[in-house]
């Protein structure tokens, strides 16, 4: 017999929807045209990828030529840093970040220090907050971009965006945000939140993977990333992924149109599921516990270790996460959970389980009972625990 | 990360957990920070290991190497299982991923820490038959904040 699989990762990637497939099958199968080209055939195509453009825009209070479609989150935030450095390096060469980002900011960030840039790294509250008064103070008259991401990836945490932006404009700096795990899944729009910049990733809101955007501010001008042929109005070169786009595009107008009936399902799967981990002795919730994303579970449970809970799991099937060494390829658990000030031995024992619109009362339950015994046994080899 | 059919084995199906009663022999290596630690308990009688039970904190590795590290000590005399090498459990596990090889020369360490404390019981310095092993400082052995 087949076993059942209860996908919980949903945070890493989710499956496609039917929408965002029956949308992109056209543009893999008889509808093949470059858009760039100009018969018939191509012309759909283009059509295809301009109202797919509009869709996004909608999705998120945009304008359709504010969005520049992309291969991703990764290269949306590594144009949105790298390119706004460089158009503005002869005002000022400092840039903020958060101690939170995602691999994809930290890391394009990091590659700018070797370019005279310099990197001020904002650290969070327990909870992952960043303080808009530290923001403020970390300001300087060389400050060039600011990015912080909209909810992070491990802990769920939500920022307070608007607010942030608020202050990055009244002293005259950009404002970038990293909003990968947050649109689709809790209300975006780039008017509201008054960012700059902001990027998404298809494949988090049930889109396929290798597709993403960034959204641009009318009248803020940074260079490409990708030089070449001069598509997405000469900013992001590259033969477009027709079927990539409109599946996001339809994956996306699905997910708003369900938001505030999934969000609510998935939220009280969500405290369900944190009122039963929380019951085993040791454990305890990491991230917000109101401010944070409607499917994210996160817990770091004591005296055992990530990878080995992850394992377990997955003989019965669930497929869930953690922020353990082991599971990073380093000796250190993740920066997200340091940063929260765990320490480093706590962090180890972390656990992550992203629900998804899959996901039913039943599974919950399940993962509960069987996070019980694979504790009790894991705890029963270690020597850390006493019992 | 692709893990061997016999390395998930031995973590699905550890062999030789806890603590040995009455052991003669018990070391301790690795700690908590780096997410690994590896105790190992023996009852040692006539030079032969007639008994070696483990405890690990750590990945799927760490649990593996542990529980393949005491197959391969278990009935051996002290001769030949301090021959034992990291190789030789990564052998036995048809190999590691790269970044997990630093759990099979834990495991290796375990054994020796387990002999050392059995010739220092004895009121022998073990550094010239073991060599020289990192045991795990107890004092900061963890900070859970409890």
């Amino acid at each position: 017999m087949q076993k059942r699989i209860i996908y919980v990762d949903n945070a890493a990637t989710t499956p496609l929807s039917k929408e965002a497939f029956e949308a992109m099958r056209p543009w893999l199968t008889e509808r093949w045209g470059n858009p760039s080209s100009i018969y018939s055939i191509a012309r759909d195509s283009r059509r295809a990828i301009e109202k797919a453009r509009e869709d996004v825009a909608a999705a998120i209070g945009a304008k359709p030529d504010e969005i520049y479609f992309t291969s991703g989150g990764t290269e949306s935030d590594n144009w949105a840093i790298k390119s706004t450095a460089k158009a503005f390096a002869s005002k000022g060469r400092h840039l903020i970040t958060s101690a939170i980002e995602h691999h994809a900011v930290t890391e394009s960030m990091e590659s700018l220090k070797s370019e005279g840039f310099e990197v001020t790294i904002l650290p969070v509250d327990k909870y992952g907050l960043v303080d808009p008064a530290e923001l403020e103070k970390a300001i300087r008259p060389d400050t060039i971009l600011i990015s912080i991401m909209t909810a992070n990836n491990e802990i769920g945490t939500i920022q307070p965006i608007a607010e942030l932006a608020e202050i990055a404009h009244k002293h005259k700096v950009l404002f970038h945000t990293d909003a990968v795990q947050a649109v689709g899944h809790i209300p975006v729009n780039v008017e509201e939140l008054k960012v700059d910049m902001l990027s998404m990733s298809a494949h988090k809101f049930h889109g396929p993977q290798g597709v993403g955007a960034l959204y641009i501010r009318k009248g803020i001008r940074i260079p490409p990333l990708l030089h070449g042929g001069g598509h997405e109005r000469g900013r992001r070169s590259g033969t477009e992924n027709v079927a990539g786009v409109c599946g996001m595009a339809a994956a996306l107008k699905h997910a708003i149109e369900t938001m505030p009936e999934t969000s609510a399902r998935l939220a009280r799967l969500r405290d369900r599921l944190i009122e039963k981990i929380l019951q085993i002795p040791h454990t305890q919730l990491t991230g917000h516990p109101e401010k944070r994303l409607p499917g994210t579970v996160s817990v770091v449970i004591n005296y055992i270790e990530g990878e080995s809970i992850i394992l377990l799991l997955d003989r019965y099937g669930i497929c869930a996460s953690s922020g353990s060494a082991c599971t990073s390829g380093s000796l250190d658990p993740s920066h997200v959970l340091l940063a929260i000030g765990l320490p480093h031995e706590v962090a180890h024992g972390s656990l992550r389980i992203t629900l998804g619109d899959d996901n039913t009362e039943e599974d919950v339950d399940f993962i509960a009972e069987k996070l019980v015994e694979v504790v009790e046994k894991l705890r029963a080899m270690s020597p850390l625990w006493k019992g | 990360m692709l893990y061997s059919d016999k390395v998930l084995d031995h973590f699905q199906n550890p062999r030789n957990v806890g603590e040995v009663e009455n052991a003669n022999a018990v070391g301790t290596v690795g700690n908590a920070k780096c997410g690994d630690i590896m105790q190992m308990s023996m009852r040692i009688e006539n030079d032969i290991i007639v008994d070696v039970k483990f405890k690990t904190f750590g990945c799927g590795a760490a649990v593996a190497t542990s529980s393949m590290a005491t197959e391969l000590v278990k009935g051996k005399t002290i001769k030949e299982a301090l021959e034992l090498t990291n190789k030789a459990v990564m052998e036995a596990l048809d190999g590691l991923p790269p970044v997990k090889v630093h759990c099979s020369v834990l495991a290796e360490q375990a054994i020796r820490a387990a002999l050392a404390d059995y010739y220092r019981r004895q009121g022998i310095d073990p550094e010239p038959i073991v060599g020289k092993i990192e045991e795990l400082d107890h004092d900061d052995e963890h900070d859970f904040g409890h």
